[in-house]
């Protein structure tokens, strides 16, 4: 899996979970002197976080005992909540929709890590992600997509740079999750089996992200006017932070034919909607973009765009920009185009790099 | 890494082979309940009893004055509601006056003691280093005051309070006086006449003893009642069934700390004073904590460091090897700073940076020696993240 000297230090961020668990037991099979870090981040009072509930640092903890290695869990509130949620409230009082696991990944899951895992005398760190990285010969690392499509995060990771990438380990680099769950079976790693959440971790049971927003961005919360893409008033919201691009439930305006978001103005408050016509963007400016290799393109190319996570990618031609954007055209429009969320850029397996979807139009 | 070292002895000890020797054959032969009326009965109340009557004479106590907890923190809970309820009962005091620097077993109670029961509790006066100022003790014995605690040494600082002096004020305004001796009993002989103290807490797995049983000291006519009843076990005063093999270990272990306490503080106090003085040389920006020299607990060190999250020096110290605490420390990484160093004045900027070192025993020269050697570039590694 790795070709790391026996005895290195690393330290695994460890969530309880079945993922980093595995990911533990592996690193320890090979000979590492593995760490287990879990980090205490920021949740709203009276909430807990789901990353790092008492329960969750329970079975941590227990599973690193059975793995007989050590388990610490430190302290990353502060920078969780000025590096995470205060820029996710911003977001939305800007009108954006922010995807905080992305900041979280780059600040706190590597940034912070790394900084507590140097010193513990680990200079690698490694975590449960379905994703690989590849060294090549000149010295420079490629983060590729994992061969369980289905599982693959590298979507989350395209925001770290050759320096957090060369210091860590995917151990689940070529297993498919069937593989993981057996692995944690033959090792009688007590894991528990938690689904998968896509809820924000910090905003409690249920992910409510709305309730959570009332009351730290009450200005996403201001009713205001609902226009066509004409600029007749078609009605009146009762929020800018309740819409998303390429929503077509609740809006309350009634029609023959449906109507959709396709455009949130939080400067005049407005809401404008369309017909499925009008809805979807081909085009869009990209900014700033964390190029993996290090290194800005400064021609066109051709390339794959994944707007979301969950969304399958579609070819475009990336096209640089001064400064550190790109313009991106897709070769087909997309209806759910939305400032605050990543465009991430692949070629085959490989991931470019990405960035945020922007506000303006080009 | 090298085999890890333990420097944190004021937490807990290891057993004590010697103790493990006494206690062995009780647990595998002698299962009576020393309640019962037959020969099983009998053989394990002999054990229990022959424990009392050690333990009281080691302590110049009498056997019908030693009561058997589960710990110190059980100890201290049953001294100062016991005896806080028992006095509001037959005389209506209603003050409880204790040290800022108590273990939260006395702290928490007393709060709770307020907060249910009605009880006004005081905060006594202390100097920087936690020591009771003694000139102004008079003014919290009052009329109504139901009974005072101060511990007799820190376990987070390391501090000796004058408890003799304390205990005689005390005594000239007949107020019980209650002393958590759970560090103190593991390092300094105690003669409870001397101290001056009606109620005492030991608990026995500081002194190389078993975890799960303590003791509370309650001098003849103080007023006190249960506060977990039951059966009549304990003079009527702790009911449940006595667990006798590790009330033997107690005794055991405590009678070879009265036997071996100057022989431990000679090998304990140079190699103490050694830390100290290397950690104000060497590490900047760091200061002792709690007692000098003088008034401090042979085995004890404490410190605290500006800019430095003690929880992570904590864990980088134990991933090098060297299992310390931190007054700030917690195992679900929600720091906050000790509520005893908040009370002796040090900020948040000081006290979020503490770190305890106590020895033991088996504390070796070298062990104290690759300590010092890897503290400075822990605590250069550690602030280096901050």
């Amino acid at each position: 899996m790795t070709t790391l000297p026996a005895g290195t230090r690393v330290v695994v961020g460890m969530s309880g979970g079945v993922d980093s668990s595995v990911a533990a037991a592996l690193l320890k099979e090979e000979g590492c002197d593995v760490i287990g870090v879990m980090l205490r981040l920021w949740s709203d009072p009276g909430t807990q976080n789901r990353c790092c509930a008492p329960d969750a640092v329970v079975e941590a903890r227990q599973i690193a005992g059975q793995l007989e290695i050590p388990f610490y869990v430190m302290d990353a509130k502060d920078a969780f909540y000025k590096g995470v949620v205060e820029p996710f409230i911003n977001g939305y009082t800007q009108g954006i929709t922010p995807n905080p696991c992305l900041r979280c990944n780059r600040l706190i899951r590597w940034e912070f890590l790394l900084s507590r895992a140097r010193a513990l005398g680990a200079e690698m760190i490694a975590t449960g992600h379905y994703a690989r990285i590849e060294k090549q010969p000149d010295g420079l690392v490629r983060l590729l997509k994992h061969p369980d499509q289905g599982k693959d995060q590298s979507y989350f990771l395209h925001v770290l740079t050759q320096a957090e990438l060369g210091k860590t380990i995917f151990p689940l680099a070529d297993l498919f999750k069937p593989e993981v769950r057996q692995l944690a079976r033959d090792l009688a790693l007590q894991v528990a089996e938690r689904p998968d959440s896509q809820d924000l971790c910090f905003v409690g049971q249920g992910g409510n992200y709305r309730k959570f927003l009332r009351k730290e961005a009450p200005t996403a919360f201001k009713p205001g006017p609902i226009l066509d893409p004409e600029g007749n008033q078609l009605g009146e919201h009762s929020g800018l932070a309740f819409y998303t691009i390429g929503q077509r439930k609740g809006l309350g305006i009634s029609s023959e034919e449906p109507y959709y978001v396709i455009h949130k103005d939080p400067a005049s408050n407005t809401l404008v909607i369309g017909h499925s016509v009008d809805l979807g963007r081909s085009e869009f400016s990209t900014r700033p973009v964390n190029w993996i290799s290090g290194e800005a393109p400064v021609k066109p190319f051709h390339a794959d765009i994944k707007i979301r996570y969950q969304s399958r990618s579609v070819p475009g031609l990336v096209t640089p920009l001064p400064g550190q954007g790109v313009k991106i055209t897709l070769t087909e429009p997309l209806p759910d185009v939305t400032p605050g969320q990543a465009a991430v850029i692949y070629q085959d397996q490989v991931c470019l790099g990405g960035g945020e979807i922007r506000q303006e139009e080009l | 890494m090298n085999t890890p070292i333990y420097l944190d002895y004021a937490a807990t000890t290891p057993l004590d082979r010697r103790v493990i020797s006494v206690m062995q054959p009780i647990f595998e032969n002698l299962f009576g309940n020393p309640s019962s009326l037959h020969r099983f009965g009998q053989q394990a109340e002999t054990v229990l009893e022959e424990a009392r009557r050690s333990l009281a004479e080691n302590l110049g106590a009498q056997p019908r004055e030693i009561i058997f907890t589960s710990c110190g923190s059980e100890s201290d809970n049953l001294a100062l509601r016991g005896t806080a309820l028992a006095r509001r009962q037959s005389g209506g005091h209603n003050l409880i006056v204790i040290s800022p620097i108590e273990h939260p077993a006395i702290q928490v109670t007393a709060r709770q003691l307020a907060a249910q029961e009605g009880f006004e509790v005081k905060t006594l006066p202390v100097d920087h280093t936690g020591r009771i100022d003694l000139g102004r003790l008079e003014d919290y014995l009052q009329q109504n005051t139901a009974l005072v605690s101060v511990m007799a040494a820190n376990n987070e600082i390391g501090t000796l309070n004058p408890i003799r002096e304390i205990g005689k004020l005390c005594h000239q305004r007949g107020i019980p006086f209650h002393s958590d001796a759970v560090q103190y009993g593991a390092h300094l002989p105690i003669n409870v006449g001397e101290l001056q103290v009606d109620l005492l807490s030991l608990g026995a797995h500081k002194f190389y003893g078993p975890k799960g049983v303590g003791l509370l000291y309650v001098r003849q006519g103080t007023p006190i009642l249960p506060i977990q009843t039951g059966g009549s076990q304990e003079f009527g005063l702790r009911a449940a069934t006595e667990n006798v093999p590790l009330i033997a270990g107690m005794a055991k272990a405590y009678q070879l700390a009265r036997e071996e306490y100057s022989q431990r503080s000679n090998h304990l106090l140079p190699l103490r004073d050694l830390i100290i003085e290397k950690v104000l040389a060497e590490i900047p920006d760091s200061q002792l904590t709690g007692g000098d020299l003088q008034n401090r607990l042979p085995n004890h060190t404490s410190f605290v460091f500006e800019n430095l999250d003690g929880n992570l020096l904590v864990q980088v110290l134990d991933s090098e090897g060297f299992a310390c605490s931190s007054g700030s420390a917690c195992k679900t990484g929600d720091p906050a700073p000790s509520s005893v160093l908040t009370a002796l004045g040090y900020t948040a900027d000081w006290a979020l940076g503490s770190l305890r070192v106590t020895l033991g025993k088996d504390t070796s020269p070298v062990d104290v020696d690759r300590f010092l050697d890897a503290l400075p570039l822990c605590i250069q590694r550690a602030r280096e993240a901050k």
